[in-house]
């Protein structure tokens, strides 16, 4: 019986052999999954940063830079450190956030470096690069953070920071890892593919205490960092530095475009902010109180800020009429403020009756509610509502040509649209109930509903000096050694206007300047400018001033919008900024500058 | 004496062959584990372990030949003295020891020192044998089962005195010999039932999943026994005292084992919920053999093992050597190695006459199949991480040396076994 015990026994022993022998197959043959845990514990994927392209301006000034900085990555298991509020004191954080933090590096791993401190400046390492050999597990890690060369264009140029999880989601390619830089606004974000660069990686060995045991597969998988392309920007950096400037104190914006080729030679947003604020440690801190502050630094109006256009619309009106043939450049209309109010004076008393250029000249309402009236009612059809109908939809069809009513596509983000209503959508508006042109008729002097945008401005006054067509308004002349922006920039977009008709546009808006409402401050000695004034109601607060204008009428250089919120009449704060803009850019270090003072004083009543 | 009666001619060779490959192949890999790709250190060498390991294979060579050049009847005379003398040192140890690791388990003399619980395994396997083989040893009596109780029970007991809990669980594997030598099986199936219930105590989140099962069990078993009023009981009581046990579990776990102790069995049941932690030896272990696939990565080629992710990877964790290096056939090969040698061994006892030398053959199988057992289940994350070497392959002089002596008796026990015969 005793003897077959021992058969009992080897069984055990035999079971426990087959036992092993089938485990051991599972995970050493069936089970992939250990292979990649032990690749994962040994290869140490070292990031090299690519540097990321420079922004430089139309006449090869740099305007972005990068700066060399550093995170300060940790290796919890090498951590060992005597005196913690030493360590602390030296790096400037609280005992606290010096736990909060190692905890936070524990639990991302034990032994692989993860971000302590983030964007050391080089002053910063200065003060702790001599004593960080004192303890082991801190090891810098070289990255760049951008620098401005001038404290300008904050909101075109944009910003970089951290990638948020969000954008993470979005990166389907895998490009971006958590940590990363991305460009979150203006050129650095609409150029992030071509800025960035493409990140080199190096595969190295490293024993289980984080230290490097040479590269994995003697760098067979290695990549090296290839650095971003860097742009050309259009804008001119002394106009764009002068124009923001002139801005200082006040709110709104100025676009200036070279109008043979769409180029932005100068776009200001005001009030800014200085861009390297948002540069660094002090990122967080700085963008809090710049995304707080109550005058929206970060909101860029040339693109974003929705205003009724005002009595510059008015040349629109000429144009689409003139084309549409229910005026001619000789047709009367006597000006009557029992249709609409008008600002007569002595040069356009009550009754005048004026031809088109006059009309333009003294931005006469009534003129132009008859111009509309013309426009709208075509009598086409019996019913005076469907009748409107028509008109209108005829008439926005033209406005949509020259870039209104919808995001023109300029290479920045967040360009809204603005607005010019069509028959739909006084449908809407009304809910049902009809409507004809005495309901709408506001929009003739581009007040009600009409809505554009600064740079939609810009492009119009643009288009006026090309006499009939515009180049979409960009930002980037050439990515890297292309010497050419993205394709759609070179595209020449016809608005259906005879050439002819913008001449007579362009007389006007000549006689403006000499002698109408745009009158002597926007009046340049040997250039000729042709603008157009605007003063936008804006109850019950003052008025916006308003100018759009170019120069010189003939071989156009530059076409100006200039926008200032809540600073009057047009002929003001708007008209000498812009006369101001063309004459530096045009005549440089020769020109006068005369209302220099007058605007800077900024007091415009 | 004729030809062929000597004692080489009768000593079991393929025991001795088994035993030679593994010292070897235990020798390779150490050199393996403590191999720097960055600054390989020369074979031949006393500043690495693969080195010591040398002198320590040479001594327990001079050893096994000295222990077959004795007088069998030898280790007969001195069982008792060699117990008591190793029960003494367990002793002395616990007021002379420094601890290392946790446990007081090292008698130091200038550069030599030794732990004197490894000897003590085969020091008791002669004593239990020595008892077994009186001849009027009866194991049902109380008396001889309380005496093999305290010859088992003492040095156990003073080997978790030291905090070595690993080397005292061993002694629990006399009950193998136990067994052979005539007890009831029912302290085995109890003692294997009561790991399984604590294992499922812990396992088992929902009590119901357990209460239901045994009270279907034990329902079934009173209706087919529901003649004997007796038998109903009995049944009735086991499923009681199962669901006690299975209750009582988390209690004593909270109470009678050290938070490390609890940590090693919690990360065996889950290895991932502290992999950092608690669960990293398990983990890397398992990564290390896990990552040698079908063939191993190749000699010296191990990663997880060269870049110290596997701990005690010269001693206890040797066999993350093999798994990453050799593969699946390289740790087939070691399996088979050792099943051949412990079902050699339980051959040799099974074939002596007299009952000391079985009794001591089967406690030398037992021991070494403890080990075994214990040891690479660890690694392949089937046991609790027990801290016991493998034996005649991880790194270690006592270990080494005292396992040699353990198998060389028995080599020289059955070598001499027709002389028995007589005795």
């Amino acid at each position: 019986m005793n003897r077959s015990r021992g058969y009992i026994i080897q069984g055990i022993f035999v079971l426990v052999g087959v036992l092993f022998a089938l485990r051991l197959f599972s995970l050493q043959v069936l089970d992939e999954s250990y292979k990649a845990a032990a690749d994962n514990n040994i290869i140490q994927e070292e990031i090299e940063y690519p540097f990321r392209g420079l922004i430089y301006d139309r006449n090869g000034k740099l305007l972005v830079a990068n700066k060399p900085m550093f995170d300060l990555m940790v290796v919890p298991s090498q951590v060992f450190i005597k005196d913690t509020l030493k360590f602390c004191d030296l790096i400037g954080i609280e005992r606290n956030e010096f736990n909060e933090k190692i905890k936070k590096a524990r639990k991302y791993s034990l032994v692989k470096a993860s971000p302590f401190l983030k964007q050391l400046s080089l002053e910063d390492l200065a003060k702790i690069e001599d004593y960080l050999d004192e303890y082991p597990g801190f090891i810098l890690q070289p990255r760049t953070t951008r620098s401005y060369t001038y404290p300008i264009m904050a909101n075109a140029l944009g910003y970089i920071s951290e990638i948020s999880p969000q954008e993470l989601d979005k990166d389907t390619a895998n490009y971006y890892h958590s940590g990363d830089y991305i460009g979150k606004s203006g050129i650095e974000s609409e150029y992030e593919i071509y800025l960035r660069g493409q990140r080199g990686k190096k595969f190295k060995i490293r024993n289980v205490r984080g230290v490097e045991k040479g590269e994995f597969k003697d760098g067979e998988f290695d990549t090296l960092a290839v650095p971003g392309l860097s742009v050309t920007s259009t804008i001119d950096r002394e106009l764009q530095q002068y124009a923001e400037k002139l801005m200082n104190g006040k709110s709104g914006s100025i676009v200036a475009i070279e109008p043979s080729t769409g180029e932005i030679l100068t776009i200001v947003s005001s009030p800014s902010y200085d861009p390297n604020l948002l540069t660094g440690q002090k990122f967080s801190a700085n963008f809090r109180s710049i995304s707080q502050d109550t005058l929206k630094p970060l909101f860029n109006r040339p693109l974003m800020a929705a205003y009724r256009p005002g009595s510059i619309f008015k040349i629109v009106q000429s144009l689409v009429a003139l084309q549409e043939g229910v005026i001619t450049p000789d047709t009367k209309f006597k000006c009557n403020t029992n249709l609409i109010g008008c600002h007569n004076g002595a040069s356009h008393p009550f009754g005048t009756s004026e031809k088109l250029v006059g009309a333009i000249k003294n931005s006469c309402n009534p003129y132009f509610y008859q111009v509309m009236r013309r426009m709208v009612v075509q009598d086409v059809d019996e019913s005076p509502y469907l009748d409107a109908k028509i008109g209108l939809d005829k008439w926005n069809g033209y406005v949509q040509k020259f870039g209104f009513g919808s995001p023109l596509g300029i290479d920045l983000p967040g360009e809204k649209g603005g607005m010019i209503p069509d028959a739909a959508y006084y449908d809407r508006a009304y809910q049902g109930r009809e409507w004809k042109f005495s309901n709408i008729y506001s929009i003739a002097i581009g007040e009600g509903e009409n809505l554009v945008v600064p740079i939609q401005m810009a492009n119009f006054v643009a288009t006026v000096a090309n006499r009939g067509y515009y180049y979409t308004p960009h930002l980037i002349k050439s990515i890297g050694d292309s010497g050419k922006p993205l394709p759609q920039y070179s595209e020449k977009h016809h608005t259906g206007v005879d050439s002819a008709y913008f001449e007579i546009a362009v007389e006007a808006m000549s006689q403006v300047v000499k002698s109408g409402t745009g009158q002597y401050r926007a009046k340049l000695q040997d250039i000729e400018v042709c603008g157009k004034t605007g003063t936008v109601q804006n109850d019950p607060n003052p008025d916006h001033s308003v100018f759009i204008a170019f120069a010189p009428r003939n071989n156009p250089k530059i076409a100006v919008s200039v926008y200032v919120e809540n600073a009057g009449q047009g002929a003001r704060a708007a008209a000498a900024i812009s006369g101001l803009l063309i004459e530096k850019y045009i005549k440089r270090d020769s020109a006068r500058l005369y209302f220099e003072p007058y605007v800077l004083k900024g007091d415009f009543e | 004496m004729r030809r062929g009666d000597g004692i080489v001619d009768r000593i079991d060779w393929l025991t001795v062959a088994l035993y030679g490959l593994l010292v070897l192949a235990g020798l390779l890999n150490i050199y393996a584990a403590i191999y720097d790709i960055d600054n390989p250190a020369p074979f031949f060498s006393l500043s690495h372990n693969a080195g010591k390991q040398m002198i320590f294979i040479g001594v327990a060579v001079v050893l096994a030949i000295s222990i077959l050049a004795v007088d069998y009847k030898v280790y007969d005379t001195l069982s008792y003295p060699l117990w008591a003398l190793f029960v003494f040192l367990l002793i002395v140890v616990l007021f002379v020891a420094r601890e290392v690791n946790g446990a007081k388990s090292w008698i130091e003399f200038g550069s030599f020192r030794f732990q004197p619980s490894e000897f003590t395994k085969f020091a008791t396997a002669l004593a239990v044998a020595k008892y077994i083989s009186r001849p009027n040893f009866k194991i049902a009596r109380l008396k001889d089962a309380a005496i093999l109780a305290l010859l088992i029970g003492v040095p156990a007991l003073l080997i978790i005195v030291q905090g070595d809990m690993g080397t005292a669980l061993v002694f629990s594997v006399f009950i193998l010999v136990l067994f052979r030598e005539g007890m009831s099986p029912i302290p085995l199936i109890l003692g294997v039932s009561a790991a399984v219930i604590f294992l499922l105590a812990l396992l088992v989140q929902n009590h119901f999943y357990f209460w239901i099962p045994v009270a279907a069990i034990s329902g079934i078993a009173i209706f087919f026994n529901r003649k004997s009023v007796k038998r109903m009981v009995l049944i009735l009581a086991a499923g009681i005292l199962v669901i006690g046990m299975f209750e009582s579990v988390g209690y004593a776990f909270e109470n009678f084992l050290k938070p490390h102790q609890q940590n090693r069995i919690l990360v065996l049941l889950n290895p991932n919920a502290d992999p950092l932690g608690a669960g990293w030896n398990v983990t890397q272990s398992k990564i290390a053999i896990g990552s040698g696939g079908l063939t191993g990565k190749g000699y010296l080629n191990g990663t997880q093992t060269k870049f110290d992710f596997v701990p005690e990877q010269s001693t206890d964790f040797i066999f993350c050597t093999i798994g990453e290096e050799q593969g699946w056939l390289g740790s087939m090969i070691l399996i088979v190695l050792f099943m051949a040698l412990l079902l050699r061994v339980t051959q040799l006892a099974e074939r002596q006459k007299w009952r000391f030398a079985r009794v001591y053959g089967y406690s030398v199988a037992s021991i070494l199949f403890f080990h075994f057992a214990i040891n690479i289940g660890m690694t392949i994350g089937l046991f609790p991480v027990i801290g016991i070497p493998l034996p005649f392959f991880s790194y270690g002089g006592s270990s080494l040396i005292s396992f040699t002596i353990m198998l060389f008796i028995l080599i020289g026990l059955d070598a001499n076994r027709m002389q028995m015969l007589a005795h």
